[in-house]
Formats: structure tokens, sequence, C-alpha cells
């Protein structure tokens, strides 16, 4: 069945990768010297990678769009990183993260990727606490763990609620070092426009500097995306209001296929939307799921307050459903329990589209502890409350001050009021097991790429996986494509293939200045994220997907006869990007509606209504879908799906359960 | 649009870009609710003026959830506003009232130059970092994690340190343009933990001779930074800053 290669090494699973490092070639330092690698995004993804390469002796070119690589999105990743440690001792291994990781995504990832994530997830907290990143400890001043979402081990490394920001953090003073030494040349307020290919090879990119609106052509000898998910296609997500689909769409329509596509992370504890003049939506990290129990009143319409609410007219309908992993379901199946219960009638709020996620019943355990500690055996419940609450403001202190900000209302009194909203996107480009794309010499890494997650990503896996392919993975990878590259000289960027994709990239540009139409950017944005959450969101069916297909064609020709952008584009001009990415998000939310036809089975974030189990669970169809879905792009807006059929060889695929 | 019932007159700084002079331009803006946030605010301010034919006004900003210290607007001569501990984009309209006027103005410093409206250049605090803002230590050298127990109260104290967005507050509320308090806390961070050691006091005066190569100015104690920082980064790394500089003069050129 597949067509394509995915280059996974021979040999057991367990030795894969020890096999692949000890036999890749490599490349002599005074080559490396000469040999020029371009990385796109300053992540987690792009900040080690970026920040490895140099050290071990490459010229890097690295460029984001923000005013600085320290504010790449990967800051705003809140509950944690996993590791197979095992430094709680309760029965975590490599082999064990690997399973999790495989079940959690539903069966739809790669085994051999998946398993050197877990071989590796252990180096990078040695990494990450060798560079002076901050992660919690005990008393004993040893690392401190918690529980995530799809586990039954503690495997959580994390610092408060800004794991994000400590370890990127840590890339960037890593990077920052390089660049310091004249190792790594820094392109801040960059966006790429294009992927440059000579005789089919990536061999450079061209960029917009962003202040002046000039348009540069970079070569290098490869070029690595690490730019990030594509969750903004809906408008409303928890991405930051930068993040774009843009340099991996741009590939994509140089070849790089787009691999499941449809494979979004609705994660259920969000802050509700609030009215029309919404933005983005704010995230209450998962690690609150280990503290906070998620309920509905269990009668229809109920506008009592929580506090009225006794405790036998509640219903936790995580606890009631899922007995065996109870609040710490993996997200894709939370959001959907979530929706289900709103959808019946059971939400809460002014909008009824929320539930209530409490953290009393802990809050008094946890006070229990204190006082015991104090020696208080039997202290009395105002007692329990007021320790309670010093030990969940200690373990998500800024989280609630951040609920408190945004929704006017004390969570450490009432319950706080949560519903899904997207957050990841578990597909991207299609990559190798060396995390080359369909084209020689692209590479992709992080949230990007489509590799380790399957159809559903764990909480604290994001983490993992970028920090693993910058720091670990692609390393390693990319001198076995570099090792054939060393007789290449530096390509000038006068070749005519620099001159076309130059070409390409300011006919976008004038087009749009150009079309001085009536609509602003943002309202074809908001109109297709509501396509987009309406009828390829949380559920889908073939007939809302038809739909939609043809709302999106209808978008995409409005928008391109009827968009204004003022300004022009030999200056700072925000308009003129948000254009640009808008325009590729349409032709991507098309794409994402094609794929998720195409898979008439339901899996992970995928739900396909007519694909259900009797309890109303999701139910794959392991002998027609068990494939990755790679699409190449074809003139037009047409696409031309290639499989890669997913065997497992280690792992008894079974119907998930969290029972 | 309209969801609330706010009416409030605006005065934008607007600045083409870093060659022209700016000045201070006022709009009206009605029906604006109390939930909004100050940037949501601003985002309906850009939908009116592009409906209009006019250029929108350019901020900077990206998260909207107070992490990324992108966004940076001098609100009513104040970074970030009026409420303490948090950044513009965690600001929400209802800190204001229904006719109230709100000066906006960018970050101001010499070294953070306009680039357009609000927007400024904050490169210097990456160049900072760059000059030795980390720890050495290559990617593949690492021992366990847990071989380097490290005191709780010591790494809490880092980690409250390290929570510094680089929003460069501290910098635009000071009379002096100072940036001891973005210096201090990533000095502290790593002058805390173990690892930090080895480079501690040449790390120190690389990191200081840089702050001053970019132009900012020097500390009068004011602490107008630590009132204004949307992180609660204290005062207090800025004196182990100035011990750790003191010291590190004393120890001969072959210790450092």
């Amino acid at each position: 069945m597949s067509d394509l290669n995915s280059n996974i090494p021979e040999g057991e699973l367990t030795s894969k990768w020890t096999k692949f490092k000890s036999s890749v070639p490599l490349v002599n330092p005074s080559n490396k010297r000469s040999i020029e690698v371009i990385i796109v995004g300053s992540g987690l993804a792009g900040a080690s990678a970026a920040a490895t390469l140099a050290e071990m002796g490459y010229k890097v070119k690295c460029f984001c769009f923000q005013d600085s690589p320290r504010r790449a999105h990967s800051i705003a990743a809140q509950g944690g990183i996993n590791a197979a440690k095992n430094y709680q001792n309760d029965g975590d291994s490599t082999y064990r993260l690997f399973y999790d990781t495989i079940k959690g995504g539903d069966y739809r990832a790669r085994e051999a990727n998946v398993h050197r994530l877990a071989e590796v997830s252990a180096n990078i907290i040695d990494q990450c606490v060798a560079q002076g990143v901050p992660l919690a400890r005990e008393y004993g001043g040893l690392l401190d763990n918690r529980s995530f979402g799809g586990t039954q081990v503690q495997r959580t490394f994390y610092a408060a609620g800004q794991t994000g920001q400590q370890l990127l953090l840590g890339a960037y003073s890593a990077l920052e070092r390089q660049i310091g030494m004249g190792k790594v040349e820094m392109f801040t307020r960059h966006e790429m426009l294009e992927v440059v290919k000579i005789d089919g090879k990536a061999r450079g990119i061209i960029a917009r500097n962003l202040i002046t609106g000039e348009i540069e052509r970079h070569f290098g000898h490869a070029v690595v995306l690490g730019t990030g998910g594509y969750g903004n296609v809906f408008y409303l997500s928890t991405n930051a209001m930068g993040s774009n689909v843009t340099a991996a769409w741009k590939a994509h329509k140089q070849g790089a296929y787009f691999a499941n596509p449809c494979y979004t992370q609705i994660h259920p504890t969000c802050i509700p939307v609030s009215g029309d003049h919404q933005s983005k939506l704010t995230l209450m990290s998962e690690s609150l799921r280990n503290d906070g129990r998620i309920w509905v009143p269990k009668k229809k319409d109920d506008t009592r307050k929580a506090s009225e609410i006794p405790e036998d007219e509640r219903d936790y309908y995580l606890e009631r459903r899922y007995p065996a992993f109870g609040n710490l379901v993996p997200r894709d199946v939370a959001s959907r329990a979530a929706k289900e219960r709103c959808d019946a009638g059971y939400g809460v709020g002014a909008s009824k589209l929320a539930v209530y996620l409490d953290f009393k019943a802990n809050t008094e355990r946890y006070g229990k502890i204190e006082a015991s500690k104090a020696g208080n055996h039997n202290p009395d419940k105002e007692t329990c409350m007021r320790l309670g609450t010093e030990v969940i403001k200690e373990k998500y202190g800024n989280l609630f001050d951040m609920y408190a900000q945004i929704t006017g209302e004390n969570p450490y009194e009432t319950p706080m009021r949560i519903y899904p909203a997207v957050h990841y996107t578990m597909g991207g480009l299609w990559v190798d097991y060396n995390l080359m794309t369909s084209v020689q010499g692209l590479y992709c890494t992080g949230e990007a790429n489509f590799s380790d997650h399957g159809a559903n990503r764990l909480g604290a896996s994001a983490l993992m996986q970028g920090l693993a392919d910058g720091y670990f993975v692609l390393p390693y990878t990319i001198g076995a494509y570099l090792s054939k590259e060393i007789s290449v000289k530096a390509i000038p960027t006068d070749h005519p293939a620099f001159v076309e994709a130059e070409e390409r990239a300011k006919g976008i540009l004038d087009k749009l200045i150009n079309i001085k139409g009536t609509k602003s950017v943002d309202h074809f944005h908001k109109r297709l994220g509501h396509i987009m959450w309406e009828k390829c969101g949380m559920a889908r069916n073939a007939k809302g997907l038809n739909e939609a297909i043809q709302e999106i064609r209808a978008l995409r020709e409005e928008f391109w006869s009827n968009v204004r952008v003022p300004g022009s584009s030999d200056e700072l001009n925000t308009e003129l990007e948000k254009a640009g990415r808008v325009a590729d998000f349409i032709e991507l939310g098309e794409l994402m509606c094609i794929d998720a036809l195409n898979r008439n089975e339901s899996c992970g974030g995928h739900f396909r209504e007519e694909y259900q189990t009797e309890e109303g669970e999701a139910l794959r169809d392991d002998e027609n879908y068990a494939y990755v879905a790679a699409w190449e792009f074809k003139e037009g807006v047409n696409f031309e799906l290639h499989k890669e059929e997913l065997k497992f060889e280690n792992i008894k695929v079974a119907q998930r359960s969290y029972k | 649009m309209s969801t609330g019932n706010m009416n409030l007159t605006l005065k934008v700084w607007r600045q083409k870009n870093n060659k022209t002079k700016g000045a201070l331009v006022d709009y009206k803006l009605a029906d604006i609710s109390p939930d909004m946030s100050f940037l949501e605010m601003f985002d309906v301010l850009n939908e009116q003026l592009i409906n209009k034919g006019e250029e929108p006004v350019v901020f900077d900003h990206d998260c909207r959830e107070g992490i990324c210290g992108m966004c940076s607007m001098f609100i009513n001569g104040r970074p970030h506003g009026p409420k303490d501990l948090v950044t513009t984009c965690q600001l929400h309209m209802r800190s204001f009232k229904d006719g109230d006027t709100i000066t906006v103005e960018p970050w101001r410093a010499a070294a953070f130059p306009v680039v357009k409206d609000l927007t400024v250049d904050r490169s210097a605090f990456d160049r900072v970092i760059a000059a030795g803002g980390f720890i050495s230590v290559n990617t593949g050298n690492a021992q366990d994690a847990n071989n380097l127990p490290i005191p709780k109260k010591q790494a809490d104290a880092a980690f409250e340190a390290a929570a510094c967005i680089g929003c460069g507050a501290c910098v635009a509320t000071c009379k002096n343009a100072s940036a001891m308090l973005f210096v201090s806390a990533k000095i502290s961070q790593l002058a805390l933990l173990p690892q930090g050691q080895p480079e501690r006091y040449r790390r120190v005066q690389s990191m200081v001779a840089q702050m001053d190569a970019e132009g900012f100015g020097n500390c009068t104690n004011t602490g107008a930074c630590e009132a204004e920082c949307p992180k609660g980064i204290s005062l207090e790394n800025i004196a182990r800053m100035n011990r750790d500089f003191a010291t590190a003069k004393f120890i001969s050129e072959e210790e450092v």
C-alpha cells in the first residue's frame, strides 16, 4: 500500500536508534565549517537545533518573525514535559512512555519514531538542568514530577505553570551563546515566503524583512522548518496571534507532502469564549486536572450557583464514565465528553458552553495534610481550606491569577468555568525517520511535522518532541544528508532558481496590495474560522465537510477579489503579513476538510459522527485506515493522496480504553 | 461588533518610521465591552481605521496571555497600564471607566528606538544575553539531572528571577532608562544555581559591559522598575548583581 519510504532502519525496535547513531555517516570538522544550514523558527524545535548544529561546527542562519527568538510560542506552554526517568519509582520506563504515546495517539503514529522519542526523553531533562533551567524541586533537592492525562505514572517535569517559558529560555540562551560567538547569524522580524529548490533539492529560502519590506535571498545546503502548528486556521485558538502555516505551506507547494492535516487537538480546559470581540483563547493547563474535578449539574438548565448545588446533585461525568483514569483521560476524550454534556443541555455559565473545574475537594485534602504536618490531626474545615489554598497557590498560582484577570472571577472561591478550544495540530509536513520531508534536503521538526503523536497528542509531550527533534534527533540525522553534500560549494543567490522564487513571492505581495477590496483580512479569517470550527472541529460528518469545502472555495475566491490591505509592501505592514498568512490558511482549511472526509473512521482528535461505538467512543477502522494520509499539492489548488502504511510490530493494536 | 457600552477617547502615538517625527493622534471609540482586553480594544480601533481606508496602528503583540513579552504599550504614563503585575494583553477594559481619555505611547529609551507607531526595537536585550546570559554547556554533555540536588529554596529563588519575560517595562519606566532589573534577573538566576558558578564572575562583567555599550542608563535606586514589572521581579536582583560585579573586580583576571 505504501508509496512513501519512511526510511526506518532495520533491526529490533529497541536498537534501531542506537544502531543508526553509531553508523550514520559523519561530516568532518573542516567540512562542517563550509556547510550552511538554514533554520526557520526559533521555538523549542528551531532554537535547540540551531544551537546544537552551531555547536557541532555548521554555519547556521536562523529566522523568526518576532522581534526576538525568545518570543516563539513554545514560551506559552504551561504544564510540563514528559520524560521516562522513573524518578518516582512508579514503574515508568522507555517502553511505557512509548506505549502510552502510541495508545494515546490512537494507534496512528509510527512506532520507530515514537520509540526514539521515548529513548531520548531522559537526555532532554539532563540537558535542560545543565543549562540552568529551574525545574520544580522537592525539599530533598531532587526534581519533582506530576501527572498528566493518558498515563498512570508521574513522569511530567515542570516549572510552576511556566514550563515552556523556562525550557524555551534555556534553548534561547544556548542559541544566543552561539550568536555571540558568531556561529549563528540571527534574522529576527523576518518571514520566510518561499523555499528555493535547485535540481530537486532545497537550497535556500526567500525571506521578507518585515521592517523594511525588502525581499532577501538566503542560501543553505539544507533547510529546516521548525515553524510550529496551524491551529490558527480556526481563528480562535490558544496559539499566539502570529502563529501561522505559511512556511510549511510554501514548502508544501514546492513538493513537501502534508500529512494528516485533519488531526487537530481540541484542548479540554480553556477559558470559554466571552464575546464577539475575542481575539484568542487562553488555556488552563492540563496539570490542573491533577487536582481539579470536572462536573456539571445533574439537572438540565440548572441556574443555581455552583456553591448552591449539593454534592449529590453533581455529575462528575469523567469519573463516572472512565473510572480507571477519571479526570486524567486523554485530551480528545475529555473534550468530547464536555461537548456531549453541553450539547445535552447540562452546560453552565451564561453561554451554557462550559463545565466546572472544581478544586475544593483537593484543597481540603491538601489542607488536612498540611495541618497534620503541623501536628493538628483534627483540623476544622476552615483551617483545611486556608492551608490547602496555600498549597494550590504554590502549584498553580499564575494560572489562577490569569483566570481571575480574564474572567473577573476568583477561582479560589468558585470553580473555574472551562470549555474545549483548539490547541495543537498533530498533522504537519510528512517526514521520514530522518525528519526529512518529501523534498530532498528540506527538514521539518517539532509541531510543524506530523510524526510522533498520531491522532492525539498526550499532555506534556509537545515540549518533549520539540526538544528531542532539535537537540538529539535532527543533529544526527541531517548528517546522513550533509555528508554527501560536502563537495557542493555555496550557490550564489543570483542563480535562476532564487530569482524565480523571489518573483513568486513578490507576485503574491503585489497582488494582495493591489486588490484594494472592501473587507479587512480579519474579516476573512473569522469567517474561515467559523466554517472550520462548525464543520471540521470537535465532531465532523460527511455532509458538513462537503459543505465546508464548497464554502471555503467560495471564500478563497472572495478573499482574492475583495480583501483590503492598506499601505505598501516596502514598509512595516502588519496587515500585509496577516493577509499572506490567511491566504495560506484558506487553502489549508480546504485540505483539512478533504482529509477529514477521506478518513472514514474516528480516531483521536478526528471524530466522525458516523463512526462511533454505542457508548459514543471513537470507532477506528484499522483494516482500511491504518495509514498516514500524505497529500501532494497539485496545480490550481488540488491535492493527491499518498499513503504510508503503519505497521505495528511491537504493540498490539486494540480499542483504546480508559475505563 | 458592538458588545459593550463604553465610550473612550484614545490619544495614540503615530510615527511612520524611525526617520520621521511622530505625534499623538486622537481617536474616538464607542461601544467597547469591559470584557475586552486592551489589545482587543486596539483591534476594534484598527478595524475601524482599515474600513475608513486609513493605516492601522502598528503595535507588538503575540501570545496575548502575558508570557511572550512582546506587547509593550505605555498607557497613561505607565508601562502596561494601571494594573499591577499584568502585561498590556492581560489588561482588561474593566480597569477603565466610560468616558475615559487614554494616552498610549511606545516604550521610550535611547536603547529602544521606535520602529513604527507603538513598536520599538528591543534587540539590545538579545545582545546582552548573547554576551553572557547562559551556561556554556553543549548539547550531549549533561550528567543525570538528579546527580546535582539543589535546595528547594534556592531553586525557587532562581525560578523567580527566571520569570522575567524580557518585555522592557523596567527600562521604559526608569527615568534613567536603565536595564539593570532585566540584566540582574538573568545574572541572579544563574548565580543562584550551582550550574552557574564556573562562569559567575565572567558573566556579570561581560553582561554589564554589553548593557553599558547599548546605551542603557544607570540605576539610582528609585525602584520604579520593580513596581512596574509585570512579573514581580525583585530589586534584590540588582543588589545581587552589584555584589557580584564588585566581587569580580577583586578577583584576579585568571580566576574570573
